[in-house]
């Protein structure tokens, strides 16, 4: 069930717009920051207060990259995997991170931690590699940094 | 040089009482206190403006589609999801002058007399939804938006949207269809959005360097932004290059400078122990140049004589020692991801492209492949798709079998990459938005 901040976030938002289902997106984004994902029941919920179809809500969850349909970890860490990040030594900065968390892409480790994604672009090419770790950007990455940039999210 | 875009770049960004000291928001008092908003529009037509976002559509001519006599809500978006691999030049603008942006919204919005504004940022941008969300806050505070701008009877409500990651929302009917809470497809042309865009109602969609001109070209006049270019194509660009250069980076140029002054005098030639091989110019989806190009304009017509795009004019550098077949293959891989997944030839053709790619780099590659990729080109290429996504994804490479088949032909008589283990990519399994168990 949505809790009453979640719905009365979700009512701000339905005013906004023209029509309810326009608020969709806004809806799921409000869902995710309180719960830190986005689970069948809540679709179902969110399908209820913008009068959709759960499938309906579902289509425009799936879409999107980063409407995270299964549990993360506390941090999300968002590797770029795009062009310059590839050419300037993605490679060895995702050993090194697959290394030191013990995951893959799209796992979470053990404790609950981290979440490691890729992500296309980050948008600060002349600094790759780059990534983000939750709202944080990190630029100019070395292997040998990465350790204590995680040690920082606990 | 004129560096009319960037030369109050700050960071932090100048904050309201800053922005107007130095002469901020004058372009705003007089576009709504002294021009109708037809001659707005006549001004940014006759400056010869073309859009920045890659399509290098005249920003004027756009403006004028928009019909003036109906009554009811009209829209300015500024496209701010630069999700465009290889392009970091609208998070400059963003993040060090918002109230720059903001200025040129009001100006656009007044001239096709849009009654709501939208910034669509991408979902990385967090630096940027501050900067923006503040410059909002102050530009209300200060009477540029809202209800009866500075006394003048024209109001204009802008909010911020931060979008949830999907590259098809720089396409700008996606764009509105991710705005009214849907999936980011593209929407059938004609209509157009400039006639029937957000909710139906006729909306400007701009990128984000485009806007930030508005104001200085009111201020200035059509001459002076023209006479700041070298060529036809008027202004000043924001120029990008990453890779192995010396000194990767972003510079607000002439329109028009040549490549070989751009890679040289600004992005400071290869790193020691690098050669060049080729270039994307504008971004993921531009044709590859290569070495013979080095003396071409770097303007819209400069670029396309020689094969390519301008596109964003961020650049992309393919060195000696990154594999071309990797390097393709990332780029692929990027755009079989990001496809929606609306029409055959994307849904089906960039995951084909990808596959026979990744094959050719593992060393698994026959004869036969390169004629297959070959025929991708046109199969997924200009008329045969419903959005330019995969015409945009074929540009790498078809230049790439051009230029670099002897790479490929390498890999596939010798089993193997040539140059490193193959850098595999992010199985689609990765992406935790594709899970549903309803």
């Amino acid at each position: 069930m949505l809790s009453m901040t979640e719905k009365e976030k979700i009512e701000e938002e339905i005013r906004q717009v023209p029509i309810k289902k326009a608020a969709c997106i806004e809806a799921l984004k409000i869902v995710q920051e309180h719960r830190r994902w986005v689970s069948d029941e809540s679709i179902r919920d969110v399908a209820d207060i913008l009068d959709m179809s759960a499938e309906e809500v579902d289509s425009v969850a799936t879409f999107y990259n980063l409407i995270f349909r299964q549990p993360v970890g506390r941090h999300i860490i968002l590797l770029c995997d795009s062009i310059s990040c590839y050419v300037m030594g993605l490679k060895g900065i995702h050993a090194e991170l697959t290394r030191l968390l013990e995951i893959q892409y799209g796992q979470t480790t053990a404790d609950g931690r981290f979440t490691l994604l890729p992500n296309p672009c980050l948008g600060t090419c002349d600094h790759a590699p780059a990534m983000m770790v939750d709202k944080d950007t990190y630029r100019d990455l070395q292997p040998s940094a990465l350790a204590d940039i995680l040690e920082k999210y606990t | 040089m004129e560096r009319p875009l960037t030369q109050h770049i700050t960071f932090p960004p100048l904050e309201i009482r800053q922005y107007e000291a130095i002469g901020g928001y004058q372009a705003v008092r007089k576009a709504v206190r002294h021009m109708q908003p037809q001659e707005v529009t006549a001004l940014v037509k006759e400056s010869n403006m073309k859009g920045r976002g890659g399509a290098g559509f005249s920003t004027g001519m756009k403006w004028s589609f928009v019909p003036m006599d109906v009554p009811g809500p009209k829209y300015l978006v500024a496209n701010a999801d630069e999700m465009e691999p290889g392009t970091f030049k609208d998070r400059w603008l963003l993040e060090g002058n918002p109230h720059q942006l903001l200025e040129g919204m009001i100006v656009a919005a007044y001239a096709i007399q849009a009654t709501e504004a939208f910034v669509f940022l991408r979902w990385a941008y967090k630096d940027a939804a501050i900067a923006v969300r503040k410059a909002i806050a102050e530009a209300y505070d200060a009477g540029y938006l809202g209800k009866d701008i500075l006394g003048t009877g024209y109001s204009l409500e802008m909010h911020l949207h931060t979008g949830v990651g999907r590259y098809m929302c720089g396409e700008e009917t996606a764009l509105l269809n991710s705005l009214e809470g849907k999936r980011a497809t593209p929407r059938a042309k004609p209509p157009f959005p400039q006639v029937s865009g957000l909710f139906g109602k006729p909306t400007i969609v701009n990128n984000v360097e485009t806007l930030s001109f508005i104001p200085h070209i009111v201020n200035k006049g059509a001459d002076w932004f023209k006479s700041l270019s070298r060529t036809a194509d008027g202004g000043t660009k924001i120029y990008g290059v990453s890779g192995r250069v010396n000194k990767p980076g972003a510079w607000e140029l002439p329109m028009g400078i040549t490549m070989r002054e751009l890679m040289e005098d600004y992005a400071g030639g290869m790193k020691n122990g690098f050669g060049f091989r080729g270039v994307l110019p504008g971004g993921a989806s531009t044709d590859f140049l290569i070495e013979k190009h080095m003396d071409i304009t770097l303007d819209f017509a400069g670029v396309a004589a020689a094969g390519s795009r301008l596109g964003t004019g961020t650049m992309v550098v393919l060195d000696d020692q990154t594999c071309p077949v990797g390097f393709v293959h990332n780029l692929e891989h990027f755009f079989a991801q990001e496809s929606c997944g609306f029409c055959t030839p994307c849904r089906e053709g960039l995951p084909w492209t990808e596959k026979l790619l990744w094959a050719i780099e593992q060393g698994r590659g026959r004869n036969e492949d390169l004629e297959l990729l070959l025929r991708h080109t046109e199969w997924l290429g200009p008329g045969n798709t419903f959005c330019a996504l995969a015409p945009g994804a074929m540009e790498p490479l078809q230049s790439a079998l051009k230029y670099f088949r002897d790479d490929f032909e390498r890999h596939i008589r010798e089993h193997r990459c040539p140059y490193h283990d193959p850098v595999p990519a992010a199985p689609a399994s990765a992406h935790l938005h594709h899970t549903h168990h309803l």
